[in-house]
């Protein structure tokens, strides 16, 4: 009897020690692949000193990417809200033919590199491209200009909503709607009154998740854009331009704002999250 | 008024919505991807053989796919443990970690590569601890190897948390009482019922690290033949203006992505089917 109760002691402190000994390698591995990089940012950004980080902030061409990241965003996340609204609707509603083959479609840009997203419409619309000798015959710049750079954004982000809305409206199936039919709305009386309200935090989250795709987006950004200072660059491209002349304060100065915004869609998301689940 | 061709069709504007999405999806994504192909088909096909099999390119694909690989099996294990961990274990500090997962889907990957590449270079805080023991980490295929891990450590441990918290513990409790001890436990019921959620999300991040671009090109260095990636072979054509060969290397690169795409996705839709039966 004591040697059991013994043995049940052991267990315990066992399972104690496997507890802390699974959190301890969680945590170091989370803090070495997360929270060491982003503390790097920061303090590489204020290295020299509060004064210079700020002028790296506000000069011309940081400003002007500025401008044209929060442009870029402000076009492709409506666009795209929009479509994940109208395809998760006609995709969770109705019941078709080639469903599964519609939403592996919609996938595509998460599968498709970055770089490749570029490619196509400076292939498409680049001077050798497809459409090539047509624009320049009416004097149209894509490629190589803000119109290719929110191309290639809409491209990126073009599943976020979508992808997000889907499950959800899937799960809510068709009846509140029936009934609001059968009561007498109208079809935009039910889809703002009944489809809308119901997806509202998915909606909210899809959003959140697309404008930090927009903003940050690099690989296909980088390819469509020509790097024309002060005109074509976005943050990461201002970014990247700064770090390749090894002006590395000024360049982690300026990515320490995208990380603002990254940490600023976690705790965003968190609460989505949790006022989801509470109602 | 009832519409006798569609019975079951009780809500307006499935042909209004369907017709949109429709329209912008191929405005968007698949005219400029049947584009690409279209490109790559105006070279021969000794032409397009001989781009994708050149030496330099065949590197960067064993490249590519050797890092991708080894960074989703990493991932695949670690991401594990940190679901168990999220799911099992209370701790303080909690709900901070569960979020932070996501930070490599919100951090752009320019910032993730610079910030590696400053933390593992040679002078580094972690780069330097190495550097005695002569091992170097940034410009080589360890550095890419990390970059591909921090992008694609949120897709195992969000596929895999969900299946553990609905995870029923009688199973558990049930083996538990006939004398399995917590090793043949873990190794005969929890890891099997977690297995499709693994391989799932370790197919998303492999995909995923195929094609990363930002966060490597910092870190990997970009000499050919040794630490060229892809994606970045293909920034090089385009940069030469040799549009054909891009677009051929990209056609090889994108028919794996989609193979991969449709496995993942018709593997997601059968475990759901089983599920709905089940």
């Amino acid at each position: 009897m004591n040697t059991k109760t013994i043995a049940q002691a052991n267990t315990v402190s066992l399972q104690g020690l496997k507890k802390w000994v699974l959190i301890g390698i969680a945590l170091a591995f989370l803090g070495l692949f997360i929270v060491i990089p982003l503390i790097a940012v920061f303090s590489e950004a204020l290295k020299k000193g509060i004064e210079l980080y700020f002028a790296a902030l506000t000069e011309p061409d940081a400003l002007s990417a500025i401008k044209l990241t929060l442009i870029t965003a402000a076009i492709a996340v409506p666009v795209n809200t929009v479509f994940g609204v109208i395809a998760a609707y006609a995709i969770a509603k109705f019941s078709f033919r080639g469903k599964n083959i519609l939403v592996t479609l919609i996938d595509i840009p998460f599968a498709v590199s970055p770089v490749i997203a570029g490619l196509v419409f400076v292939l498409l619309f680049g001077s050798q491209g497809l459409l090539g000798p047509f624009l320049e015959a009416n004097d149209i710049k894509i490629v190589f200009a803000v119109p290719g750079i929110i191309l290639a954004t809409l491209f990126v982000t073009f599943p976020f909503v979508a992808r997000e809305l889907i499950p959800i409206m899937q799960e809510q199936g068709t009846d509140e709607e029936q009934a609001g039919r059968i009561l007498g709305a109208n079809g935009w009386q039910m889809f703002f009154r009944i489809t809308l309200p119901n997806i509202k935090w998915g909606l909210l989250y899809g959003v959140i998740l697309c404008n930090a795709r927009a903003m940050g987006e690099f690989g296909a950004v980088s390819v469509v854009s020509g790097h024309i200072r002060g005109m074509t660059n976005t943050i990461p491209l201002h970014v990247e331009i700064l770090y390749n002349e090894y002006n590395f304060t000024a360049a982690f100065a300026v990515a320490s704002l995208l990380a603002i915004l990254a940490l600023f869609t976690l705790v965003l998301k968190s609460v989505v999250e949790w006022k989801s689940r509470k109602e | 008024m009832f519409n006798k061709s569609k019975p079951h069709r009780v809500l307006p504007a499935f042909g209004l919505s369907m017709g949109y999405t429709i329209i912008y999806l191929s405005l968007i994504i698949l005219i400029p991807v049947a584009v690409l192909f279209l490109k790559a088909t105006t070279l021969s096909f000794s032409d397009i053989w001989q781009t994708v099999t050149n030496d330099r390119v065949i590197a960067s694909f064993k490249l590519t796919f050797y890092t991708s690989f080894v960074a989703a099996v990493v991932n695949a294990i670690f991401g594990t443990l940190i679901a168990w961990v999220l799911v099992k274990y209370q701790f303080p500090g909690k709900k901070i970690v569960d979020a932070l997962v996501d930070l490599p889907f919100a951090l752009p990957t320019a910032v993730a590569g610079i910030a590696l590449t400053t933390i593992y270079a040679p002078n580094g805080w972690i780069g330097q601890l190495f550097e005695p023991i002569g091992v170097r980490i940034a410009f080589t295929p360890i550095g890419i190897m990390i970059a591909l891990t921090f992008i694609g450590l949120p897709f195992v441990v969000r596929t895999v948390q969900p299946v553990l918290q609905d995870f029923d513990r009688q199973f558990e409790e049930a083996a538990s009482t006939l004398g399995a001890n917590s090793t043949q436990i873990f190794f005969k019921i929890i890891l099997p019922t977690l297995f499709p959620a693994i391989l799932t999300g370790f197919a998303l991040a492999f995909a995923r690290a195929l094609g990363e671009y930002g966060s490597v090109v910092f870190i990997s260095g970009n000499m050919p033949m040794k630490t060229e990636i892809v994606p970045l072979l293909i920034v090089t054509k385009l940069e030469q203006f040799d549009y054909a060969g891009a677009a051929a290397i990209a056609s090889v690169m994108l028919i794996f992505s989609f193979i991969l795409l449709f496995v993942i996705n018709f593997w997601q839709w059968r475990i759901a089917k089983k599920h709905q039966v089940a």
